[in-house]
C-alpha cells in the first residue's frame, strides 16, 4: 500500500514552517524515513520525487548518500523526468570517490548514443561535472563523435566535456586536438566559444600543442576583428559590446600563444590597438574586454607604445567611478610596476589618491603600489602623502604602511636629517607596529650623523616628554638622551627652537620611563643604562642615579637587577673607569661591526647574560682587559674584589669566560701629581681594534681632612697628536676619600709617537686656590708604542 | 567555479566543478559565507579567499558568489553572474529568492544549460532559453498521462 508522498514543494514549505532547527530535524527525519522506504519498496512512479526532496535537503546540510543507488536507477530509466532528475542527483551526491559513480558509465554511453538532444545534454553535463579519469577514458570515443553532429545544441556540449576530459586525462589531447582547427571555421558562437576553450586548454597542457596552434593566430585575428568591427548582433551583444564572453576568451587564447613568441606578437599587434582603442567603456561588458586587452598587450612581445597604452587605460580605470574597475586597475598595476616602471610612474598622482578609498582592499593595494612607486626623485613628496596616509589609515594597514616607510626612507633618503625626521615621525605615529630592527637602526642611523646629534637629542627628547608609551620611540629616546645628554642640555641648536631643558628634568623622565608600567623590560634596560651614562655627561653631582641604581638593585626583573648592580659596583669599586665605560660611541659603520661594549649593551638588552658562552662577544672581553687591568695596575689582590652576590651574576661569569681570547697585556697606572692628600692618577686603555687611540682616564683622590672643590683639569699635548677631552664627573673631591673626580682624555696617535702630557689643575684646598702646571713624559711604552 | 547563492547564511544552491569531499565542502561554504556576508555595501565585488579570487555580487536578497582562478577575468566573471541572473528572472518572470528556493532543481537545470565545467556554453540568451523550455515540455509530455492515477493513489 503506497502512502501518498509529499510534493516536493509541499515539503519544502512544511521545511520552511518549522520555527526551530530541532522542528525543522524532525520534519526532514520523518520525511527521509518515508523516503527511504519509498526507496526500498522500489516505486518507480514517485522515484524522480523522492529523490528531489532527498537532493532538497541534502542542501540543507542533511545526509543523502541512501539516495546515490537511486540515481543510478532514475539515469537508466527512459522517461525524460528520471533522467532529468536522476543526473542532477548523481551531479549532487556522486563524485569519483564513490564507488557507485562507475555504475553510470553505461547509462552515459547509452544516452550519448540515443540521439534526443535533451537527453544527451543531461548526459554531457554530467559527465563534464562529475566524470573521472576512468568514465572519461571509456566514454571518449563518444564524445568525439558527437564534435562531428550537425547539431549545434550537442556539439557545443561535446566540446567543454571534452575540455573536462583533458583535464582529467591529459593523454586525451590527442584525440581531441585534431577537430580543433575545423571546428574554428564555425560560425556559431557557442562552438566557437568552446572550441577556444579546449584550444587554450590544450595550448597550457602541452608545449607542442602550443606550437602547433601559433599558426591559427591570424585566424584568431580575424574572427576577433570581426566581432568587433561589424555591427553588434542582438542575440550575443551585452550593452553595445559583441559577445564579450566570446571576446574574452579569444584574448586569453592570443595571450597565451604570443607569449614568448615575436611573430605571433607582431600578428596580433594592431588587432590589439584596436580593440583597446575602440572598446565601448560606459559599461563594465566593455570594461572587461578592455581589461583582457590589457592583460593579453602585457604578457605576449609588444610594441613598446602598445604598452604604453595599455599602461594609460589602467591609469584610465583608476580614475573610473565603479571601484571594481579601480580594484583590477591596481592590481594590475602592481603586477606591472617593475617590468614597466617609468610607463606606470606617470600615474602616480592618482595612485596616491586611491589611498583615500574606504574599501580596504582597494587602499591595501594603493598602499602597496605607492610604496613600489618611491623613487630617489619623488621621495620626499611620496612620503608626504604616506605618512599622511599613516596616520589615519586603518589598523590592519599599519604594520605595513609603517615598514614600507621605513624601507623606502633608508633607500632614498636625501639628507641624513630627512632620514632621522622620517622615522622619528614613524615611530610617533605608528610605534608599535614597527618592527624590531627599527630601533637599532634608528639608533645606527644617529650614531653616525655626527652633526645631528645635538638636533636628534633634543627631538627626541621632546617627543618623549609627550608621550612614554611608544616603545620603540622610548627605547630610541632614552638611548639618545643618555648617549648625548649634554648637547641636550646645552641650550642651543639652530635647527630647532631653543630648549630649555634642566638636568633634574631629564632624569625625572628617565626615571618615569623606568617606573612606567607601560615600558616594556628591554624599554627600561635603555632608560637605566641612559641615566647611568649621564653620569658622565652632566654637570651636577650622581647622587640622584646613585640612588636610582640602588633602589633597581632589588628589582625583580632579573636583567635590570643585573644592571643596576653592576652600575652600582662599577659607582662603588671602579668609579675611575667609568667614565671609560660609559663615554660615548664612536661613529658606527652601518654594519654595526664596532667592538663598543656599550654599543652591544644598548642594543640588546638581553644579550648581556647571553654573551657569556659566545666567546667571541668583544663587550665581554673587554670587561675582562679593563678588570685585569685593575689586577696589574693596582696590585691590591692577586683576583679582582668580591662582588656583590646577586642572583644575576653575571659579572663573576664574565670573569670566568673560559673561551674569551687573551687580553692584551694590561698598562700600569700612574700616579702624576700629589699635594697634600690630592692625588692625580692616569689610567690607560688602548683599545685592541684602533691601535691609534689612546684613553687615559684622569682621577683626582683626596685623602686629605680637607674638601677639594673647583677642581679643573687641563691638558695639552703634542701636535702630532690630537686631544680630545671630555667633561669632568665633577669638580668637587670631598675629603677623606670621598668621591673621586674622573675626566677622560681621547688621544689619537696614529704615528705611535711618544706622548706627552702638559697638565694644569687649579682648585680650593683648605681655603686656598692652588694652581698646578706639569709635564708628564714619563708615560708607559705600552700607552703609545 | 562554485557558485552560491546566500541569504542570512542560507545556502540556495551550490555547483562544485571540482571533486572536494561533502564534508571539505561544508567546511568551505561555511567559511566562503562567514567572509561574504561580512562584506560591507560599500565595498569591491572581488575579494581574495584560500589561494581563490571570489567575485561576488548581490540581488535583492541573495548573494550569487563564484570562485575563479588567479588568472581568470573578474570583469567577466561579473558578467557571468549577471546573465545568470537574467537567465533566472527571464524564466521565472521577475525571480525572487522564494522562486529559487521552491524550484532549486529548476535554478540547476537552467545553470547547467549555461555553464558547463565552469566555462560558458553559449553567450546567447535566447538559445539557453529556448532549450530549457524543450527540456520542460519534453518532461510535460513524460509525466502528462499517468500523474493524476498515481496521485490518487491508483497506480
Amino acid at each position: 500500500m503506497v502512502a501518498p508522498s509529499l510534493k516536493l514543494q509541499d515539503l519544502i514549505e512544511e521545511i520552511r514552517g518549522a520555527k526551530t532547527q530541532a522542528q525543522e530535524r524532525e520534519v526532514i527525519q520523518k520525511e527521509c524515513a518515508h523516503i527511504r522506504a519509498s526507496f526500498r519498496d522500489g516505486d518507480p512512479v514517485h522515484r524522480h520525487r523522492q529523490l528531489a526532496k532527498l537532493l532538497y535537503v541534502h542542501m540543507l546540510g542533511y545526509p543523502a548518500h541512501f539516495g546515490q543507488m537511486e540515481c543510478l536507477k532514475l539515469i537508466a530509466s527512459s522517461r525524460f523526468t528520471d533522467k532529468r532528475v536522476g543526473y542532477l542527483g548523481a551531479m549532487l551526491l556522486l563524485d569519483e570517490r564513490h564507488d557507485a559513480h562507475l555504475l553510470i558509465t553505461n547509462s552515459i554511453k547509452n544516452d550519448l548514443s540515443q540521439g534526443i538532444q535533451p537527453v544527451q545534454g543531461l548526459a554531457l553535463c554530467t559527465l563534464s561535472t562529475m566524470g573521472s579519469a576512468e568514465m572519461c577514458r571509456d566514454l571518449a570515443p563518444e564524445v568525439e563523435k558527437l564534435l562531428l553532429q550537425p547539431s549545434p545544441y550537442v556539439r557545443k556540449k561535446a566540446i567543454l566535456t571534452a575540455v573536462h576530459m583533458i583535464r582529467k586525462v591529459p593523454e586525451l589531447s590527442s584525440v581531441f586536438l585534431p577537430p580543433c582547427v575545423h571546428l574554428l571555421h564555425e560560425r556559431h558562437h557557442g562552438i566557437l566559444l568552446g572550441t577556444i576553450t579546449l584550444i587554450t586548454e590544450l595550448c597550457e597542457r602541452s608545449p607542442a600543442a602550443l606550437r602547433h596552434f601559433r599558426k591559427v593566430v591570424p585566424q584568431l585575428v580575424q574572427i576577433l576583428r570581426t566581432l568587433v568591427t561589424t555591427g553588434y548582433s542582438t542575440e550575443h551583444s551585452i550593452s553595445g559590446v559583441s559577445d564579450p564572453f566570446l571576446q574574452v576568451q579569444i584574448l586569453r587564447l592570443l595571450r597565451i600563444l604570443g607569449r614568448n613568441h615575436e611573430e605571433s606578437s607582431e600578428t596580433m599587434n594592431d588587432l590589439l590597438a584596436q580593440v583597446a582603442t575602440n572598446t565601448d567603456t560606459s559599461r563594465n561588458a566593455g570594461n572587461a574586454v578592455l581589461f583582457e586587452t590589457v592583460l593579453t598587450i602585457m604578457d605576449i612581445r609588444s610594441a613598446a607604445g602598445l604598452r604604453v597604452l595599455a599602461v594609460n587605460i589602467l591609469g584610465r580605470f583608476l580614475l573610473n567611478s565603479d571601484r571594481n574597475i579601480r580594484y583590477v586597475a591596481l592590481t594590475s598595476l602592481l603586477r606591472l610596476v617593475q617590468s614597466d616602471h617609468s610607463a606606470v610612474q606617470r600615474h602616480r598622482p592618482t595612485v596616491v589618491d586611491c589611498l583615500q578609498e574606504t574599501d580596504a582592499s582597494l587602499s591595501r593595494r594603493a598602499l602597496e603600489l605607492s610604496l613600489a612607486l618611491v623613487n630617489s626623485s619623488n621621495v620626499r613628496a611620496m612620503m608626504q602623502e604616506l605618512q599622511a596616509f599613516l596616520e589615519s589609515c586603518p589598523p590592519d594597514l599599519r604594520a605595513d604602511c609603517a615598514s614600507g616607510i621605513l624601507l623606502a626612507a633608508e633607500r632614498f633618503a636625501p639628507t641624513k636629517r630627512w632620514h632621522i625626521d622620517t622615522i622619528l615621525h614613524v615611530l610617533t605615529t605608528a610605534g608599535t607596529h614597527v618592527r624590531d630592527d627599527a630601533v637599532a637602526n634608528l639608533t645606527q642611523l644617529i650614531g653616525g650623523a655626527q652633526e645631528l646629534h645635538a638636533y636628534s637629542v633634543r627631538r627626541l627628547y621632546n617627543a618623549l616628554a609627550e608621550d612614554i608609551s611608544q616603545q620603540p620611540l622610548v627605547q630610541v629616546a632614552a638611548w639618545c638622551i643618555g648617549e648625548y645628554g649634554d648637547l641636550l642640555l646645552e641650550g642651543n641648536c639652530e635647527e630647532i627652537e631653543p630648549l630649555q631643558v634642566d638636568e633634574e628634568e631629564v632624569l625625572a623622565l628617565l626615571e618615569k620611563v623606568l617606573q612606567s608600567h607601560m615600558s616594556l623590560p628591554a624599554t627600561r634596560g635603555y632608560a637605566l643604562t641612559a641615566l647611568m651614562k649621564l653620569s658622565t655627561r652632566l654637570q651636577g653631582d650622581n647622587n640622584r642615579i646613585r640612588q636610582v641604581v640602588s633602589i633597581y638593585k632589588s628589582c625583580l626583573d632579573v636583567e635590570l637587577q643585573q644592571r643596576a648592580v653592576e652600575y652600582d659596583t662599577l659607582f662603588r669599586k671602579y668609579d675611575h673607569m667609568r667614565a671609560a665605560i660609559l663615554e660615548k660611541m664612536p661613529l658606527v659603520e652601518r654594519d654595526g661591526a664596532q667592538a663598543d661594549e656599550e654599543a652591544k649593551e644598548s642594543k640588546a638588552a638581553a644579550q648581556l647574560s647571553e654573551a657569556v658562552p659566545a666567546p667571541t662577544e668583544p663587550q665581554a672581553s673587554q670587561l675582562l682587559d679593563l678588570l685585569d687591568l685593575l689586577d696589574g695596575a693596582s696590585g691590591d689582590a692577586q683576583h679582582p674584589p668580591p662582588l656583590d652576590p646577586s642572583p644575576g651574576g653575571a659579572l663573576v661569569y664574565l670573569l670566568d669566560l673560559p673561551c674569551a681570547p687573551p687580553p692584551p697585556a694590561p698598562i700600569p697606572d700612574l700616579k702624576v701629581f700629589e699635594r697634600e692628600g690630592v692625588q692625580l692618577n692616569l689610567s690607560f686603555i688602548r683599545p685592541p681594534e684602533n691601535p691609534a687611540l689612546l684613553l687615559i682616564t684622569a682621577t683626582a683622590t683626596n685623602s686629605s681632612e680637607g674638601d677639594v672643590t673647583d677642581f679643573i683639569c687641563q691638558a695639552a699635548v703634542p701636535k702630532s697628536l690630537q686631544l680630545q677631552m671630555q667633561a669632568p664627573s665633577g669638580n668637587t673631591v670631598p675629603a677623606r676619600g670621598g668621591l673621586p673626580i674622573t675626566q677622560l682624555f681621547r688621544i689619537l696617535n696614529p704615528n705611535k709617537a711618544p706622548v706627552r702630557l702638559k697638565l694644569r689643575l687649579t682648585y680650593n684646598h683648605f681655603h686656598q686656590s692652588v694652581q698646578e702646571i706639569f709635564e708628564v713624559n714619563n708615560l708607559p711604552v705600552e700607552s703609545w708604542q | 567555479m562554485s557558485l552560491g547563492n546566500i541569504r542570512q547564511g542560507k545556502l540556495r544552491l551550490q555547483k562544485w566543478y571540482l571533486a572536494t569531499s561533502d564534508k571539505e565542502r561544508k567546511k568551505m561554504v561555511r567559511e566562503l559565507m562567514q567572509v561574504v556576508l561580512a562584506r560591507k555595501p560599500k565595498m569591491c565585488s572581488f575579494l581574495e579567499w584560500r589561494d581563490l579570487k571570489v567575485v561576488y555580487k548581490r540581488y535583492a536578497s541573495l548573494y550569487f558568489c563564484c570562485a575563479i582562478e588567479g588568472q581568470d577575468n573578474e570583469l567577466i566573471t561579473l558578467e557571468l553572474i549577471h546573465r545568470y541572473v537574467e537567465l533566472l528572472d527571464k524564466y521565472f518572470g521577475s525571480v525572487c529568492e522564494l522562486d529559487i528556493i521552491f524550484n532549486f532543481e529548476k535554478a540547476y537545470f537552467i545553470l547547467d544549460e549555461f555553464l558547463m565545467g565552469g566555462d560558458v556554453q553559449d553567450t546567447s540568451k535566447k538559445s539557453v532559453l529556448k532549450a530549457i523550455e524543450q527540456a520542460d515540455l519534453l518532461q510535460e509530455e513524460d509525466e502528462s498521462p499517468r500523474s493524476v492515477l498515481e496521485e490518487m493513489g491508483l497506480a
